[in-house]
């Protein structure tokens, strides 16, 4: 039997992947491991580590299903490489990916037995699962904006990407207390440097009166069901001391952290607990220690060429204008530093995204962006750099065709739900479609198209867990059960007026919110704002004037808000409203179930 | 090879330069199965139609048999058969010819879009067809019964499910596992290269000498894709359960499901 084969000549000059992070004898290892684990000679536990170091998480209610999550260093990905996901998706998972808060994909529901083939048809096209699960150093993220954001002092980009090849498979990484969390960003305002374990911006600082390239770098923060802001190190820490600060925080933490308590491991208890200043010290002294102890010259390889762009293709013949595009111009595009270019956001639903739209997207990069690449962002989205300003109403076009020309990417409008009960052992309510249906119903409102409202985000998770980021939130919900009588309902506790930037601040408690009560509540929350606010005030800005205590004189505080919310949140019976006591997703009575947490293996 | 028989072994795909060679030759029939519209339009040269629906609506031995003479099919006629539907509608004509005991009988390895693709040769010409003398030899040991499949089970036999991963879930033959059509086939071909394949059975630890028997919603498209998948390894012991689980459910048999979990909003469909 030979096969006829078709050799595709397409012109392509669209650039291909740089670093290949895949390992195909790890995908080999993996079927290998997984015959010996359905043999019973391996010991589930042993199996389990070892199928989270490669980045293979159980499923809902089994392990014989896994969520393989890529370990996509900074979120760049290129068009071949969406095109293999693409496959991969079709052949062993469920035809869609889903984009993740830190800038992987995760294919889910692929039989154990499989894993093995997605891992290597990832390491064909130069990717890796590896570590991005399991007690290990995460996938590094670098803000999507890095080397395109105007406040940007450099781009980062280069150091999460040296910083990966350093850390990825080294032995200091490959047991942990727990897992451990870096995030590069381009400036103090597309944050997220502070509610991770090392956050970074760059900055330029002067060392030995020389100007020098650095960081300002936050250690100790981090999201979940106890959550802490990072803490900055020092004034200033020149890029030569990258590389030793981060071994220092690592191997701090490997000694230190707290093995016994997996609900305590991670690092940000351990500052918590030993108090800032003793751990900042340590962290200093560590990495003195390092310097000194050090026989051979450890450097990052910081590749700094500059990437060359493309010439891409002008069609001088002008589209008509699609409807719709100055709305979604509005709110999804984002004009760079570079003159004449602009990056886009893609809206998506809570990060999912058919085969059929990532090969579309996949082509539109080769087409459209000079630097011939995309990136994952921090919301569930994906990115289009280096796009030509002439050539936007044809990339809107184009998305509009594959069903990807959402507005409100940029805007309170686009939502982000982690996976909820639809994959997640975990979560306790449907969190992920819940965050599609607040989404639709606020593009049908334009809710996008509101300049108060632009600046702020909903933000869902489906158990205290945030893993949906709902701490830093301008309106937050974690999911939960609660009860009339004897009936179950699912219930949303909400926080106000979380945010991530400079003044990262962690969201206050309000008020709980039945599931089918959420839109309603969000909604009113507006309605209250519009009637309270000064001229020119924006939501997020307003909120933080409530929260601090300082609001008008209808709303004071945090409690005002929750009173009004009393007759929006109550709870009908069952007789009267059975619906109420049913999740999003389903049609029986709501009962919450939950399996073991892989996230503490 | 794994589990070689003694039986006369048949190619379960052809590629499309042997085939063109024996259009050439005039040495082998060929069966387009799709729709009749699409047919006329154009197909590969000297292929006669034969819609999948006209078969499903009397899929009788007898009737089988009638299309075969009608077509010029003789016992030793080699007869390669294709789709535009990845293989899946011509797998469930090739297995029921293979049911009524014609032996000789392939898959073409790519599609008729891929075929149009690659540039080679189509026409509108509709065959002059011979009618000729087929023998009715039933092969029962390559179909399965809703009733066959419970003991079967009992005794070892796999249940595989070739429908999607998100159908399965929500619903499927207690015990099968499930294998989805997606991941037979490889870029422009309808089947994996055979080491592919290989790999992917003995990753679920299945064993060449097994005995299989694949099914899929409604009619054994699908699972009949599965089950050349299967024999393309050279396994003997296949079946297909060709009424698959639409019948299933109708005879209200017991059925499995993943449950607690809403799946169905991962999809961004």
């Amino acid at each position: 039997m030979s096969n006829t084969s078709v050799s595709q000549s397409k012109p392509d000059n669209a650039p291909k992947h740089k670093v290949n992070w895949g390992r195909l004898e790890e995908a080999e290892r993996f079927s290998e491991l997984v015959k010996l684990y359905r043999q019973g000679k391996l010991h589930p536990d042993d199996f389990r580590r070892f199928r989270l170091q490669h980045g293979a998480y159980g499923s809902r209610m089994s392990d014989d299903y896994s969520m393989i999550r890529l370990k996509l260093p900074a979120g760049e990905v290129y068009s071949e490489q969406l095109e293999k996901i693409a496959d991969l998706s079709e052949q062993f998972s469920i035809g869609s990916a889903h984009v993740s808060t830190r800038q992987n994909f995760q294919l889910h529901w692929v039989a154990l037995e499989d894993v093995s083939e997605v891992l290597r048809g990832l390491a064909e096209s130069g990717m890796t699962t590896r570590e991005a699960c399991g007690n290990s150093v995460r996938s590094i993220m670098c803000s999507p904006l890095a080397g395109v954001c105007p406040d940007e002092v450099f781009d980062p980009t280069p150091y999460a990407v040296a910083a990966t090849k350093f850390l990825l498979r080294n032995p200091l990484c490959q047991s942990l207390p727990r897992k451990f969390k870096i995030n590069f960003t381009c400036c103090e305002k597309h944050g997220m440097a502070r509610m991770v374990d090392i956050g970074l911006i760059p900055q330029q600082g002067e060392v030995n009166g020389k100007l020098q390239k650095g960081f300002k770098v936050f250690l100790g923060g981090g999201l979940g069901a106890q959550s802490f802001v990072g803490h900055q190190l020092e004034q200033f820490t020149s890029e030569d001391q990258l590389l030793y600060t981060i071994v220092a925080v690592i191997r701090i933490f490997d000694r230190l952290g707290n093995r016994d308590n997996m609900a305590r491991a991670r690092m940000r208890y351990l500052v918590n607990e030993m108090g800032w200043e003793k751990f900042q010290n340590l962290v200093l002294k560590e990495r003195a220690m390092i310097k000194m102890l050090l026989s051979v010259l450890v450097k990052l390889e910081v590749d700094k060429t500059e990437e060359p762009m493309r010439k891409i293709s002008i069609n001088s013949e002008m589209p008509s204008v699609p409807q719709g595009y100055s709305r979604w111009v509005k709110s999804n595009t984002f004009k760079q530093k570079q003159p004449g270019f602009s990056c886009v956001f893609l809206t998506l639903e809570s990060g999912d995204v058919t085969s059929t739209q990532l090969r579309a997207i996949a082509e539109m990069a080769r087409e459209f962006t000079a630097d011939g690449q995309i990136r994952n962002g921090f919301t569930q989205d994906m990115v289009f750099r280096w796009v030509r300003n002439e050539d936007l109403p044809r990339v809107y076009s184009k998305l509009l065709e594959v069903g990807l020309a959402n507005p409100g990417a940029l805007t309170m409008a686009s939502v982000v739900g982690c996976s909820g009960t639809t994959s997640c052992n975990l979560a306790l309510t449907n969190s992920h479609r819940l965050a599609k249906e607040v989404q639709r119903k606020f593009i049908e409102l334009k809710i996008d198209e509101d300049d108060d409202l632009r600046n702020s985000t909903i933000k869902i998770s489906g158990c205290p867990n945030s893993c949906g980021q709902h701490e830093i939130a301008t309106i937050g919900f974690y999911g939960g059960g609660g009860r009339l009588g004897k009936d179950m309902y699912p219930l949303y506790t909400m926080s106000l007026g979380g945010r991530s930037d400079e003044d990262t601040t962690l969201g206050h408690t309000c008020t709980k919110v039945p599931a089918k009560r959420v839109i309603q509540t969000i909604l009113k929350i507006v309605e209250i704002f519009k009637s309270d606010k000064k001229q020119g005030e924006t939501l997020d800005l307003w909120m933080r004037r409530v929260i601090q205590g300082n609001g008008g004189p209808n709303v004071k505080s945090i409690d005002d808000i929750k009173e009004l919310l009393k007759p929006v949140v109550a709870a009908p019976t069952k007789d009267t409203d059975g619906d109420f006591y049913a999740d999003y997703g389903s049609d029986g009575s709501y009962h919450t179930k939950t399996g073991r947490g892989e996230c503490a293996a | 090879m794994c589990g070689l028989s003694k039986e006369k072994t048949t190619r379960v795909t052809v590629d499309a330069d042997k085939l063109r060679s024996e259009i050439r030759d005039k040495s082998v029939k060929v069966l387009d199965i799709r729709k009749e519209e699409d047919y006329k339009q154009g197909h590969i040269p000297d292929a006669i139609n034969l819609p999948l629906a006209s078969l499903l609506a009397d899929d009788s031995p007898d009737k089988v048999l009638q299309y075969a003479q009608s077509f010029g099919i003789s016992d030793e006629t080699p007869v390669v058969v294709y789709d535009d539907t990845f293989g899946a509608l011509a797998s469930r004509i090739a297995w029921t010819l293979e049911y009524i005991g014609h032996e000789d009988v392939s898959l073409l390895d790519v599609t008729y879009s891929t075929w149009k693709k690659l540039g080679l040769e189509v026409n509108s010409q509709t065959p002059n067809l011979v009618k000729t003398n087929h023998s009715l030899k039933l092969k029962p040991q390559i179909l399965a019964t809703a009733d066959y499949l419970v003991p079967a089970k009992e005794k070892g036999a796999i249940l595989v499910d070739n429908r999607e991963r998100l159908n399965y879930l929500e619903q499927h033959i207690p015990g099968a596992i499930n294998i989805p059509y997606r991941m037979l086939a490889s870029g422009q071909n309808i089947l994996r290269p055979k080491e592919d394949l290989r790999r992917m059975i003995q990753n679920r630890n299945i064993r060449p000498d097994s005995e299989i028997i694949t099914y899929c919603g409604s009619v054994g498209t699908l699972s009949g894709l599965g089950y050349y998948a299967l024999k393309s390894l050279g396994m003997q012991n296949v079946k297909l359960y060709v009424r698959s689980f639409k019948e299933w459910k109708s005879l209200e048999k017991p059925i499995e499901q993943q449950k607690d979990a809403n799946y169905w909003d991962l999809s961004a469909e």
